[in-house]
């Protein structure tokens, strides 16, 4: 068997989120140094304030502000602080019911350690120094012995200026293994041959293979190799440049059955005009150096195959 | 939950019961096989417990996640492993297999199909399981601050601690008890004498987490007669029904679970007691409780098969836990066992099904 | 045991458009269902489960989003389920609602599918890379377009038929407020000359990407006795699939499509489809998919999906009106474009569909399809009751 193959996939994209009412409200607060709540049908008042009341799935509007002080109802000591967590030393996540509030917000509270935190303690909002309407914009909470605190202004919640959205980036890494049978696959093309399973069961020829034959839902594990010629069985003609491919416009995207294989693989046709492509043509990959796939397919100059000798691969 | 009577005149529902079960090893990782190369093999294992093929099955449900995979529409896949030739009737959840199972069975009730295959699978090996969940998270106000599933776990067994529910040591109790279980349990991650270890999220310890890892598990529904035909003691399932909470960790109550309890009403599981119950909790204080939720006494075996303290393959972890309550009954081990699954983050979202073997 | 007759008595949708920016998510959503239940003049109290679908996570960046969703549906203290069976996730969802109904394990069903895709970027979630994988196109057309190339060449059809799919239904969305396109200089020769993006596939032959939310209330008969409004009667309903790609799979005209249309026809008691069904709000993402599935779904022999389109057949005021609310054409927040597809047959039985009815409409079948041309929902609603 060989190797099993690994590479690193990384999943990361700046989701554009818009935020509705309540929500631009309380960030666009943030950003003010307000912090609000909002009242639900039971007189509660709920920090952060949501849009639908939990409790009666009530929409809900009514914005109070609340105390940017308040108190530690659980906490949990972090030690290690991961990538994108508010502080990048030691910290404790912290529950805050904030001063006037009823629920608690979970957020960072910077300490020394561990003897220092209680459930109970009391608190304040460490501002951001530099704050843009995100729940960010508390940089941390910090200890706080009683003095110091501004009290709430009576704020109504209505601000100019107000922020609509927020940019949220998020970025996963994952390390990708294709598994047993794409990775001998894999091995195989670095020897410029292109190798499929043929099932057990139906005896079909599966090219790439996927371990197990789709319709009879076994493993496939006899190795049988196919091409290097083949039929363009379908195709078309991409005229648009997608960002994320270095492929030069107009060019022909086709369903190529190899010789020997019971389904047809995906590749580009070049070395003909682009409008010269058709179904039933005959070709051949082309291969480049340290390429993984063949970059291309081009005509090998053999009579177009009969409709009917690939029909069934359509 | 147990259904409405039906109107007078008409038959009375179907009794559907668990006819087999089947889990891989579960491992801290599987990276020389796809996912699905990892799921065919516990497929063959509960078709060929049953004699049936896949043709035979009415219907099929599955459970899984893209955000564990990393990779879009990644249950298109694992289809390979079922053989879906010609067509099958199917559907699939972005939730743990056992959501999965609660569909097949309301297929079954409704006499479209007198069996279902049901599975899920997760790897949690290519990624790092505890900041793929902070995406679950409210994307706007927690999910920006990328709090992981432990550290919220330890939010949790702090108010725990708080409230006077338990301590340290009882918490290192349920994790030591968990993996002692596991050793009957070939099939586990994580078992024996296992080194509690040192904080991950104070006051969780490495030995309050669970194993990451990467696992898959089926199983086989069937309905009235044909349930007798296919095991010689099915696990009928008397009652399942499952119940959300709301989202914000700050609303909830954390030392408790409404849900799970109100779940278990539903499903009748307060009707009379059960000699065993398998709960879905991957951390110790979570053990703590659902077993107060569910009303459970020492005289109940709780997590026989160690628990998702010894394997907790994500999506897969609370199918696991039907299967494990219901291979109980089917060795005569068990004659009422509760089962339980869990999603989200704290609890917040549970299920529970009771089941029973005939004497 | 029979099956409890099921009954739509409420529907909502959102006006679809590029990007909700005035909403978060959850104000997405809870619009749509919000009308759903003003329609059938109900409270979330009066609501027993939630069932909710939409396409990958990634659209949006949330993992499982119902968890975060569950207040806003007022789905605390109840059962809440999510279903993602990729393109036809919105029928999937309405099926698996419609079977909490038809068990009698719940009486009153809210279900509801979305996508906010302006979130993110469609094309970015439908081709994150993947390692060992060589990229080669682009986007679902690229996909899609060699599939319309192979019924081109085997049905013969003329390569104008593409274009007056596309310019009916951007015609039939005009008369739909709801819809996302709105084009209200549409000419057959501005569709024609649209560029080609994935030859044969022009620009004006694909659907939009929108923030959308479709939603539907479903009920027992007793539930039903109460609509204040005429109910869309449940007559057949499923799903079938296939695999992604295998040996002899047929991409034109897949199996499983067959198979799921054949299902709801016994269960409705249909034999005749072309003539006992009205109308049909198909899923056709792409132009030629309208003709492809009249062929799959028996409303035309093989080859001949392509006259019914030409002969005006098709057209709102034609013998079969063909996705009479604009189609995924106009309109397509991807989760949610399956639910808008049978939301719009239950709108049209019930005789609410407004300037986009479609006169004496008593049998609609609602489709949607996803994956690689491999996952099939549908169902059929009429203005009766089931009589069996």
């Amino acid at each position: 068997m060989p190797e099993v193959l690994k590479a690193p996939l990384v999943v990361e994209f700046p989701f554009t989120r818009s935020l509705g009412p309540v929500q631009s409200a309380f960030l666009t607060g943030l950003r003010e140094r307000v912090v609000l709540g909002v009242r639900a049908g039971d007189g509660r008042v709920l920090v952060p304030p949501v849009e639908y009341d939990p409790v009666t799935a009530e929409e809900i509007r009514d914005l109070v502000e609340v105390a940017p002080t308040g108190t530690v109802t659980t906490w949990a000591w972090n030690h290690a602080p991961r990538r994108g967590q508010p502080l990048d030393t030691p910290f404790a996540w912290v529950l805050v019911k904030l001063d006037g509030a009823d629920t608690a917000l979970l957020h960072a509270l910077d300490a020394p350690g561990p003897d220092a935190v209680r459930t109970g303690m009391r608190v304040r909002v460490r501002w951001a120094g530099e704050r843009v309407g995100a729940i960010t914009d508390i940089a941390c909470f910090e200890p706080y012995d009683g003095d110091g605190a501004p009290e709430p202004t009576g704020h109504d919640g209505v601000f100019d200026d107000l922020v609509t959205g927020i940019v949220a980036p998020a970025r996963l890494d994952y390390t990708y293994s294709p598994g047993r049978a794409q990775s001998g696959y894999i091995a195989a093309l670095a020897e410029r041959r292109t190798v499929g399973e043929r099932c057990p069961s139906c005896r079909k020829v599966y090219v790439p293979p996927r371990g197990a034959c789709p319709t009879c839902g076994v493993a496939t594990a006899e190795q049988v190799e196919v091409g290097p010629r083949g039929t363009v069985t379908t195709f078309c003609i991409v005229n648009i440049k997608a960002r994320n491919l270095d492929i030069e416009v107009p060019y022909v995207y086709a369903h190529i059955a190899l010789d020997g294989a019971d389904l047809a693989l995906h590749g580009r046709i070049a070395g003909i005009p682009y409008d010269r492509v058709r179904m039933g043509l005959r070709v051949e990959a082309v291969w480049t150096d340290g390429a993984r796939y063949p970059d291309h397919y081009r005509p090998t100059g053999e009579p177009d195959a009969d409709y009917d000798t690939y029909k069934e691969l359509l | 939950m147990t259904r409405e009577a039906p109107e007078a005149g008409a038959e009375g529902p179907r009794d559907i019961a668990v006819v087999a079960f089947a889990q891989t090893d579960h491992r801290r990782t599987s990276a020389e096989l796809s996912e699905v190369e990892m799921l065919m093999p516990v497929l063959h294992e509960v078709l060929e417990a049953t004699g049936l093929k896949t043709a035979d099955i009415g219907f099929t449900c599955s459970g899984s996640s893209d955000y564990l995979a990393g990779r879009a529409f990644s249950f298109t896949m694992a289809l390979d492993g079922v053989g879906a030739w010609p067509p099958i009737s199917e559907s699939h959840v972005e939730m743990d297999g056992a959501w999965a199972l609660y569909e097949a069975w309301t297929k079954l009730l409704t006499g479209d199909a007198d069996t279902a295959l049901v599975y899920s699978y997760g790897k949690s090996s290519p990624g790092s399981v505890r900041d793929v969940l902070t995406r679950q998270l409210d994307p706007y106000y927690v999910a920006p601050l990328w709090p992981d599933s432990v550290a919220l776990a330890a939010l949790q067994a702090q108010a725990l601690i708080d409230a006077g529910e338990t301590d340290e040591p009882a918490l290192a109790g349920v994790a030591a008890r968990s993996r002692a279980s596991a050793t009957a349990n070939s099939h586990a991650q994580l078992s024996g004498s296992v080194p509690h270890g040192d904080y991950l999220v104070r006051p969780l310890r490495r030995g309050d987490c669970p194993p990451i890892g990467d696992g898959a598990a089926a199983v086989v529904l069937a309905a009235g007669e044909r349930a007798r035909e296919l095991c010689p003691r099915p696990a009928w399932i008397r009652g399942i029904d499952h119940r959300i909470e709301a989202h914000g960790l700050g609303v909830r109550d954390l030392t408790d679970s409404p849900s799970t309890r109100l779940a278990a009403e539903k499903a009748g599981a307060f009707e009379r007691p059960v000699d065993t119950a398998e709960l879905h909790a991957p951390f110790t204080s979570q053990e703590v409780i659902l077993r107060k939720a569910l009303r459970l006494d020492d005289g109940v075996a709780v997590n026989p098969s160690g628990g998702a303290l010894a394997a907790n393959p994500v999506m897969a972890a609370g199918l696991i836990r039907i299967g494990e309550a219901a291979a109980r009954i089917h060795r005569g081990e068990s004659d009422r066992a509760l089962a339980h699954a869990t999603s989200g983050p704290c609890l917040q979202q549970n299920l529970v099904a009771v089941l029973e073997g005939e004497s | 045991m029979s099956k409890e007759p099921v009954a739509v008595v409420g529907i909502g949708q959102t006006k679809h458009v590029a990007a909700r920016r005035d909403v978060s998510i959850a104000g997405l959503v809870r619009e749509a269902a919000g009308r759903a239940l003003e329609d059938a003049e109900l409270t979330w109290a009066d609501i027993d489960a939630v069932v909710i679908g939409k396409a990958p996570d990634f659209f949006e960046g949330v993992m499982m989003p119902e968890l975060y969703l569950a207040d806003a549906l007022g789905a605390v203290g109840k059962p809440m389920l999510r279903v993602h069976t990729a393109g036809s996730v919105g029928g999937s969802t309405a099926l698996v609602a419609t079977n909490l109904v038809a068990s009698r394990v719940h009486g009153t069903v809210l279900t509801l599918a979305f996508e906010k895709q302006s979130e993110s970027n469609a094309m970015w979630g439908l081709s994150l890379p993947i390692p060992f994988q060589q990229p080669l196109v682009a986007g679902a057309g690229g996909f899609f377009a060699p599939h319309v190339r192979a019924y081109m060449r085997r049905s013969g059809a003329p390569d104008t038929v593409g274009s007056l799919v596309a310019y009916k239904d951007r015609r039939n969305a005009l008369k739909n407020p709801y819809a996302h396109l709105h084009e209200r200089d549409i000419t057959l020769e501005k569709v024609q000359a649209s560029p080609m993006l994935w030859d044969p596939i022009r620009y004006s032959e694909t659907c939009p990407s929108s923030d959308g939310a479709c939603a539907m209330v479903l009920t027992d008969r007793a539930g039903a006795a109460r609509s204040p409004r005429p109910p869309a009667w449940l007559l057949g309903g499923a799903m079938r699939s296939e695999p992604t790609l295998f040996a002899g799979k047929d991409c034109v005209s897949p199996q499983a499509g067959k198979d799921c249309a054949a299902d709801v026809y016994r269960q409705a008691g249909i034999t005749d489809p072309r003539h006992e069904i009205d109308a049909v709000e198909m899923y056709v993402p792409f132009s030629w998919y309208e003709p492809m599935w009249l062929e799959n779904l028996g409303f035309a022999d093989e080859g001949e999906g392509w006259k019914l389109t030409e002969s005006g057949v098709t057209e709102l005021d034609g013998d079969l009106p063909v996705n009479m609310s604009g189609g995924v054409l106009s309109t397509n927040p991807i989760g949610a474009s399956g639910m808008i597809r049978f939301a719009e047959a239950a709108l049209q039985v019930r005789g609410q569909a407004g300037e986009h009815q479609v006169d004496r409409a008593r049998r609609v079948l609602g489709h949607a399809y996803g994956g690689g041309s491999q996952f099939f929902s549908m169902w059929l609603v009429g203005a009766e009751p089931p009589t069996s």
